[in-house]
């Protein structure tokens, strides 16, 4: 359908209008109606009229101009852009101030992706309990970039790292195209997010216990749960220090909250990363975040060695620590684990360092103790944007240091 | 031997002062006073034959209902030589004045006192974090008795921060103190435990608080 705009000069034009538009068998649509000749006329013409219509108006001198080339054109962008805005509507309705149940995290996910073309949301396994496991895809174009793994919530009571991650997912996608360094980075390279690591344990925290941190894993002649998923990594597994401090290392004990569980990777949770990460196979950066302590730190946690990269580890952990103390004076001591907190063995980013992974970094986000896990929602917000400045100067100088 | 220098920034100079802290607060706090680390300064540790291990540290504190005044203290716990039964000794020193809750104090007792029935309440915080402004008196009493807690069941391997007040019942006396049952959750991040702990408080303005397991 056309719109066409017809301007008449005098009175006689205005009436042959009026005659056009008693013809019902053209099925014109006066958008504007034919009254007085200073006024425009405005009409929609169906398809099959047009050719007559302007034949008629140009055998009477009649001046004419397309307004609307073709209707339906503009009636499908409309449409588009309603569902883009609507879709945009329901974005700026998720606060991401506050937390959230997992049914409410995968909708946001979707969403994300629906909203942004290089925003892919994928499933790289399930839980104990069949959840899915679901991560978002940076990623701009090209094959099996070299990326970026980026992960929260594998102990599920730290509930402001998967708010955390929900508000950095929108923060990257949002700025790609507008921060330089954003764009340059998904220009480059790919970033996988895996928001809630640990859905089952997640789920639990909301429906029962608040402050259960491991998987929801039956274990075989025990009648206690779960197994911790940060002890549960093919790197040292299942060692205890030899010397007496502190801590055990990873607890050989079931009903233990450090508990290692029965085998390396025997946590499904665990396994799913490690496949896809081993059959990705151009992974640059490992990083997952914990709270609370405030702590950005790097291997070794199962051995009490410096890894060989320690001094550029120790030196980008400074640098990421300065960026995050930046914002808000929040202050995170840097080291290996093992010298900031403990020897703990069977931890991700021992493993993922171990699997030539270099820039492999673990983050315990606020505070320091007043709250502990029941951090205020009011701190969400504050915690991402002061945490995303440190992953960014982490990842900025990987992209820089990736060919 | 002497006392060597450890990095305040790792914990075990971390888990020396937080038992330093849970004694003060078990010390001075008070359902109007509540102290908080704000940083640990320095740390020494000395090795004692035949008695145990020494740590001193320099701390710098803040009474979180007066935030814009810092309080510096140093402390010194000592951990007896193999001993899990018996509480490490700790002496602290605060340097300066905290600032007085007479009136906060009084105000508490008041208002306990006029209650009809008795006060129950749970998950201080709660999920989210939030403690109603009316709570928050019982939530800095629960770190003066689990700051008790603290003091009592730390050894050099342990660190212990309150996790949650999972619990908390008001129990009507004859005398004058008030008294509360608490049931707190601590968590421990060696072992990653979240245990809970019973512990009754017994609290006057003048008398200050008194704790028992």
């Amino acid at each position: 359908h056309q719109v066409l705009r017809i301007r008449t000069k005098n009175e006689e034009e205005v009436r042959q209008l009026q005659l056009l538009e008693s013809l019902e068998h053209l099925e014109l649509d006066f958008w504007i109606n034919p009254s007085a000749h200073a006024l425009p006329v405005d009409v929609r013409i169906p398809a099959a009229s047009v050719q007559s219509v302007k034949a008629f108006l140009e055998s009477q001198g009649i001046d004419y101009s397309i307004l609307i080339e073709d209707l339906q054109d503009v009636l499908d962008k409309e449409k588009q852009d309603m569902a883009e805005s609507a879709q945009r509507q329901r974005s700026s309705s998720f606060d991401f101030g506050a937390y959230h149940t997992l049914d409410d995290i995968n909708e946001e996910l979707d969403h994300l992706a629906s909203e942004y073309s290089f925003v892919e949301k994928i499933q790289i396994g399930e839980s104990y309990e069949k959840r899915p496991l679901y991560v978002l895809k940076f990623s701009t174009g090209g094959s099996k970039r070299p990326a970026i793994w980026l992960d929260a919530g594998i102990h599920s009571r730290e509930w402001v790292t998967q708010a955390s991650a929900l508000w950095i997912a929108n923060k990257i996608a949002s700025d790609y195209g507008t921060d330089a360094s954003v764009t340059s980075l998904l220009d480059k390279m790919d970033l996988f997010l895996l928001p809630v690591a640990n859905p089952d344990g997640f789920v639990y925290t909301h429906t029962s216990n608040r402050m259960w941190r491991k998987t929801r894993s039956k274990i075989a002649g025990s009648v206690c749960v779960g197994v911790d998923p940060n002890r549960n990594w093919d790197a040292g597994f299942g060692v205890s220090p030899l010397l007496a401090p502190p801590g055990p290392g990873a607890s050989s004990r079931p009903c233990s909250d450090s508990y290692h569980g029965p085998s390396a990777n025997s946590e499904v949770e665990v396994k799913s990363v490690v496949d896809f990460i081993k059959n990705h196979g151009n992974f640059k950066a490992f990083l997952t975040l914990h709270s609370y302590s405030q702590l950005l730190m790097y291997p070794y946690g199962y051995k009490c060695t410096r890894p060989d990269d320690y001094a550029e580890l120790e030196s980008l952990g400074r640098a990421a620590a300065s960026s995050i103390r930046s914002l808000y004076g929040t202050t995170f001591q840097v080291g290996t684990i093992c010298n900031t907190i403990y020897q703990a063995s069977g931890g991700s980013i021992d493993w993922s360092y171990d699997n030539g992974i270099k820039y492999s970094f673990a983050l315990e986000l606020r505070d320091t103790g007043r709250y502990g896990f029941l951090l205020p929602a009011a701190q969400i917000v504050p915690t991402a944007k002061e945490t995303w400045l440190g992953l960014k100067r982490i990842i900025e100088h990987v992209r820089d240091k990736t060919a | 031997s002497p006392a060597m220098e450890l990095p305040p920034s790792h914990f075990p100079a971390a888990r020396a002062a937080a038992v330093a802290v849970g004694y003060l607060r078990y010390l001075r706090g008070g359902p109007g006073r509540g102290l908080e680390l704000r940083e640990l300064r320095r740390a020494r540790r000395q090795d004692i034959d035949d008695v145990g291990h020494k740590y001193y540290l320099e701390l710098e504190l803040e009474d979180v209902l007066d935030k814009d005044r810092r309080v510096s203290c140093t402390a010194e716990v000592l951990y007896h030589l193999g001993s899990t039964s018996c509480a490490p000794e700790v002496q602290v020193t605060v340097q300066g004045e905290l600032r007085s809750t007479e009136e906060a104090d009084q105000e508490f007792y008041n208002r306990i006192r006029s209650l009809e029935k008795e006060l129950v309440a749970e998950n201080i915080p709660d999920s989210h974090g939030n403690v109603p402004p009316e709570l928050e008196p019982l939530h800095l009493l629960a770190w003066v008795a689990s700051g008790y807690v603290i003091w009592q069941n730390s050894t050099e391997n342990t660190k212990f921060h309150l996790a949650q007040v999972k619990h908390v019942k008001q129990v009507k006396r004859n005398d004058e103190d008030l008294q509360f049952d608490y049931v707190l959750l601590l968590h421990e991040m060696v072992s990653q435990e979240v245990l809970p702990w019973q512990v009754t408080v017994l609290w006057h303005p003048q008398h200050g608080a008194r704790v028992s397991q």
